[in-house]
């Protein structure tokens, strides 16, 4: 049995979350990367889209132009969250946004972000944008088309979109930081035994 | 065939080969991913491995990029004094590139700087990137396309140490890279190693080294037992595909090297991430070809 999230997305939805569980996801789902996130809070310009209690994915797809007019979702795969740690606890702040999917970790604001407004950051896996693609039903809208196709705000409808693993929950729990640290403590002991090896300077 | 109908012909093969690498990986890296999951033992990584798989079938069938980052494209050429089209190859892989881009299609990824404008054909200043090394004497022409894409490319780094640091600090600083901004770069990655006198020469040489295979040895019984460390030492940290942990960390670890400044010990590190999309093909001199880098291609 598959957990699946619905938008408008609840606090209640989310509290009982934690960091490692996999959920899906269904219902609007907004691409939104580097320059989306710029404009909002450097620029102070308005999303064009409501992100109340929505889900937002770092992302820059693959889009096709059908011969109607109509656009194909390709390939969507995740961008690295990381890029957007500088932004992210000020956007879900302003925006009201519940749930951030994207790749890899993100910093303690997005942590303290997501704390503070109840909301997840969740990694879909890297590299799996056809996978994505399949749980695309339609493209409703595009966005701030000005900015090429990567940084459009495409406005997609998903269907059991996952698997998204959550890694920031909202009670201050970050996977990759835990990670990190568990990575940070193996490494000491590894390098020093390389580096009694490869002393070729002599 | 006239030189046109040459250059037409060679730039049909180009586009397809540059379009089609964006679709199924390579040979040795699909290898070693389904070797990496049959060893991995935690469940999370395991349900990550079998996306990536299922993702690859998809992309196969549905005959679409395989990933939407397809990279700034990037070319590696190898080319004969007398390769006969070797004034024209720079023209024709620029098309090859404006066709691959419509037959992906690819992802519009070549931003002009300074403009800050998304030139929308994945073509601008000098991009696609070329990389040349001339090969005395021969006919033939090798070419590498590699999709640089943006998460595998952001962990880049190169730096400068002095020659007390020796071969450890060249160490600490693959496994300073990997263990931070690796992570985010989709795990399992290939790690290219460069060990040179400057950043510049270090850089190139650990972009080249991602493009050897997977498996592939540095011929420096020395560099080749470094790598093998570097490997085994990375795998030890336990990174998993994605960084959500695991038995693995990377495909590998390939180095390249060249003399250096006795002052200076010039290091770089390039990362491919698991869905390595690069391809190897050899263009003859009567324009016929091998496709080196993947089995079973018909383009």
């Amino acid at each position: 049995m598959i957990k699946v999230i619905s938008t408008p997305i609840k606090d209640e939805d989310l509290e009982n979350l934690n960091v490692g569980d996999v959920v899906y996801l269904t219902g609007q789902l907004v691409t939104c990367r580097d320059v989306a996130h710029r404009r909002l809070i450097e620029l102070k310009r308005e999303l064009p889209v409501d992100l109340r209690g929505g889900a937002i994915f770092h992302a820059g797809p693959i889009v096709r132009k059908k011969d109607d007019g109509e656009f194909e979702m390709v390939s969507i795969g995740p961008t690295t969250s990381m890029r957007m740690e500088k932004f992210e606890k000020e956007f879900i702040e302003q925006t009201g946004v519940k749930m951030i999917i994207g790749k890899g970790g993100m910093g303690p604001e997005t942590t303290t972000g997501c704390l503070e407004n109840k909301a997840v950051h969740a990694v879909f896996p890297g590299g799996c944008a056809v996978l994505a693609a399949t749980k695309v039903e339609e493209i409703e809208r595009a966005e701030w088309q000005d900015l090429g196709m990567p940084e459009t705000l495409w406005v997609n409808r998903v269907r059991e979109f996952g698997p998204l693993i959550i890694s920031i929950d909202t009670k201050g729990n970050n996977l990759f930081e835990q990670n990190k640290v568990r990575f940070n403590e193996r490494k000491g002991a590894v390098i020093e035994k390389i580096n009694s090896q490869v002393r070729f300077i002599k | 065939m006239d030189n046109q109908a040459a250059v037409e012909s060679l730039t049909d093969v180009l586009g397809k080969f540059t379009a089609y690498i964006g679709k199924r990986l390579p040979t040795d890296v699909k290898k070693k991913t389904e070797k990496l999951r049959a060893a991995e033992t935690n469940p999370l990584a395991i349900a990550v491995y079998d996306s990536m798989a299922e993702n690859q079938d998809y992309a196969d069938k549905l005959d679409r990029p395989s990933c939407q980052d397809t990279g700034v494209i990037q070319y590696f050429i190898s080319a004969g004094s007398r390769f006969p089209l070797l004034g024209e190859l720079e023209g024709i892989l620029e098309n090859a590139t404006l066709d691959a881009t419509r037959l992906g299609p690819l992802r519009h990824n070549a931003v002009e700087t300074f403009d800050e404008k998304n030139t929308g054909t994945n073509t601008g200043s000098k991009i696609p990137w070329l990389d040349w090394e001339i090969i005395p004497d021969a006919d033939h022409a090798i070419i590498d396309v590699y999709m640089a894409g943006g998460g595998c490319t952001l962990p880049g780094s190169a730096k400068v140490l002095m020659p007390g640091q020796g071969y450890e600090g060249v160490t600490e600083f693959v496994f300073d890279v990997i263990t931070s901004r690796g992570v985010n770069a989709c795990p399992p990655l290939l790690v290219g190693v460069g060990v040179s006198t400057s950043v510049e020469t270090a850089a190139r040489l650990s972009k080249r080294a991602i493009l050897r295979p997977v498996d592939s040895s540095h011929p420096n019984e020395n560099a080749a037992m470094m790598e093998t460390l570097l490997e085994e030492g990375l795998n030890e940290i336990g990174i998993g595909p994605q960084g959500l942990t695991g038995n693995s960390s990377v495909m590998g670890v390939n180095i390249e090297s060249s003399a250096r400044h006795p002052s200076t010990i010039g290091v770089a590190v390039s990362t491919g991430c698991w869905a390595h999309r690069r391809g190897k093909i050899r263009i003859n001199a009567d324009l016929s070809y091998d496709i080196l880098s993947h089995e079973g291609v018909v383009l």
